[in-house]
């Protein structure tokens, strides 16, 4: 077992990416998500592991740095809260046409625009809908613990190798700075230049002489390629939906109302749910862990067994109750509730809407 | 008398660089691109660092750079050339990693790229085409536009202001004078392309910013290239390279600016 401590959701995820070998990381402070790279910064991992820790100019040049040291081949990440993570769409959007693998940590904070500082999850659309130009998807990570923080990095990472794509760890303001125990992973050693090399023939490294070079790009001029591209994109999007969807259910057994809630949400619908099962109510919990690929599969087998209706709830105005009702498909009913502005809602008043929304007095 | 008869190893005074690939240049005929390919191609083979050589296209007319140079290449976004060289350059400090940019790129969207990169003294080579007018996307106003230049945003000449004192396009951006003056960069050098004494100066000076960067951990090494457009300023390609003489380096002087992080006094 690893080593046992008291960490905000924002350390941890720093402090995670270090044991895990990480080459770089590159950032711009933004509240509610600053922990991280001050975090680095004091760890000094460049004489810990070498890991490379540099404060861009802007969250734009440091998506920029990701996109080009992810495409060297290098284990590299960045975080940011909501306004950054605007900022970084434009890297994203390359990221995903070039198939650059790379982590990020979204620590939603409330918008539009400058919003607020305080917690928010109203940016589900963005990480999981776009958000950059393009046909494509990030995998998006949604933690609900400081524990998660940490262990989602190295899950990313995974996953953004496997499928040369950048993952998201969608978190909020409040998982980002709440205290919680976590257990933190054993130190890796970080790559070394002949095991990239021979595991990622892709990466630029220096083309051997009389070898092809490599070029990683999103353009293509030639129509017909670009279509094949796009389709070799959405063939790899299918392939991860296939493998990569993950939840968890927490007293859905007999439930027949169901709270669906990701990251602060789902910890505030989980104490939701215990205060119903003291009334009598049969509820649960379906907590998307991966929210792109989405657990359709798993809001469609609940149905099956017999759950009437939904309440997603999210820290926004309605995002993710769009995929729970594709989900339904009209099978069953679905409603929304969240507080939004930085307000993050009591499990008294999660309960009382799944109640008059969903259940019906 | 056939071809097999003149082309011998002890006639041959001239070839392609083996790091230029076969592919053909899209550049027009005339322009100066090719030739800064050329050279950048020659001074990679001469120095022997295409092994280790990873270089960084921009958006504008180079972006196909890669196509055309035997060397690893990452196409970058707009403007964004300089943070992916740093990108690179962090995470293999032993590779030799440049940027090709053009004059909207560098100055203009990718300003603030340019300049914090000069500014944290990253160990780079940064190629800068500077032809005073957006070229890939047909003829636009560019920070290094000069005054009075006729271009497709600034069709009655570019006018940094109204007769009465109100700004309007701004005036011809020097952005190789501001980052010379900037503590994290080592050399800094205006050269041109547009005859084969200033080509084998170029040519020095981009060879000087790749040894500059073998031999040191930092230190931005910068050379600008006063470049033509002769398609978008509408002229012949010999009248272009007068045109250059004669109006683009009277505002963009050619020489060394900066050597060894010391400004040069003229």
């Amino acid at each position: 077992m690893g080593e046992l401590k008291l960490m905000k959701g924002n350390e941890a995820l720093a402090e995670a990416a270090i044991r895990y070998g990480c080459d770089a990381y590159f950032g711009y402070p933004i509240t509610p998500q600053s922990e991280v790279i001050e975090y680095l910064s004091e760890q000094n991992p460049y004489e810990r592991t070498g890991m490379v820790v540099l404060q861009a100019e802007s969250e734009l040049a440091a998506i920029n740095m990701v996109y080009a040291a992810g495409a060297s081949g290098k284990r590299v990440m960045t975080s940011s809260s909501s306004p950054g993570i605007c900022l970084k769409q434009e890297g994203l959007a390359y990221i995903a046409g070039a198939e650059v693998p790379c982590v990020y940590a979204d620590v939603v904070r409330g918008g539009p625009g400058l919003g607020t500082i305080q917690p928010s999850q109203a940016d589900y659309f963005q990480a999981c809908k776009g958000g950059g130009n393009g046909d494509y998807h990030n995998i998006v990570l949604a933690p609900a613990s400081v524990q998660e923080m940490a262990d989602f990095v190295a899950l990313g990472f995974d996953m953004a190798f496997k499928y040369r794509i950048a993952v998201c760890i969608l978190s909020d303001g409040a998982i980002g700075q709440m205290m919680e125990k976590v257990v933190l992973p054993e130190q890796k050693a970080r790559m070394t230049e002949e095991e990239i090399k021979a595991k990622y023939p892709w990466a630029l490294s220096g083309r051997k002489r009389g070898t092809q070079h490599r070029v990683i790009t999103s353009l293509d001029l030639d129509s017909a390629k670009m279509e094949e591209h796009n389709r070799h994109l959405q063939r790899k999007y299918d392939e991860i939906t296939k493998n990569e969807i993950r939840w968890e259910e927490i007293e859905t057994k007999d439930a027949e109302y169901v709270f669906v809630a990701y990251g602060s949400s789902a910890r505030i619908a989980q104490k939701a749910v215990q205060l119903g099962r003291a009334e009598g109510l049969k509820v649960g919990l379906l907590r998307p862990i991966t929210l792109w690929p989405y657990p359709t599969k798993a809001i469609d087998a609940l149905i099956d067994k017999g759950v009437k209706g939904f309440l997603s709830v999210e820290l926004s105005c309605g995002q993710m109750i769009e995929d729970v009702r594709l989900a339904c498909n009209g099978r069953a009913k679905a409603e929304h509730f969240g507080r939004v502005g930085g307000i993050i809602h009591t499990p008294e008043e999660v309960l009382a809407a799944m109640k008059k929304q969903i259940i019906g007095e | 008398m056939n071809i097999n008869d003149i082309v011998k190893p002890e006639n041959l005074v001239y070839q392609k660089s083996k790091l230029l690939t076969s592919k053909p240049f899209h550049y027009c005929p005339g322009c100066g691109h090719g030739t800064v390919h050329r050279i950048i191609a020659e001074v990679l083979e001469e120095l022997g660092i295409d092994e280790r050589t990873i270089g960084v296209s921009p958006v504008g007319c180079a972006v196909m750079a890669y196509d055309y140079f035997d060397v690893d290449f990452a196409e970058a976004a707009h403007g964004r050339a300089p943070a992916c060289a740093t990108g690179i350059k962090r995470v293999w400090p032993d590779k030799i990693v440049f940027t090709y940019q053009g004059d909207g790129d560098l100055a203009a969207i990718g300003t603030c790229e340019t300049i914090h990169t000069c500014n944290r003294g990253e160990n780079l080579t940064m190629i800068f085409v500077n032809n005073g007018i957006y070229g890939m996307t047909g003829g636009q106003m560019a920070p290094t536009t000069l005054i009075g230049m006729k271009t497709a945003t600034t069709p009655y000449g570019r006018k940094p202001q109204w007769e009465d004192g109100t700004p309007n396009n701004g005036f011809p951006l020097q952005i190789t004078n501001i980052i010379s003056t900037l503590p994290g960069t080592r050399y800094v050098t205006r050269q041109a392309v547009n005859t084969p004494a200033r080509v084998r100066n170029a040519k020095k000076a981009i060879k000087k910013a790749f040894e500059n960067q073998m031999n040191n951990k930092n230190g931005v090494n910068f050379v600008e290239i006063v470049s033509n457009c002769n398609s978008n300023w509408k002229m012949s390609a010999v009248d272009a390279n007068k045109w250059l003489d004669e109006n683009m380096l009277p505002v963009y002087p050619l020489g060394d600016i900066k050597d060894n992080f010391e400004l040069i006094k003229k």
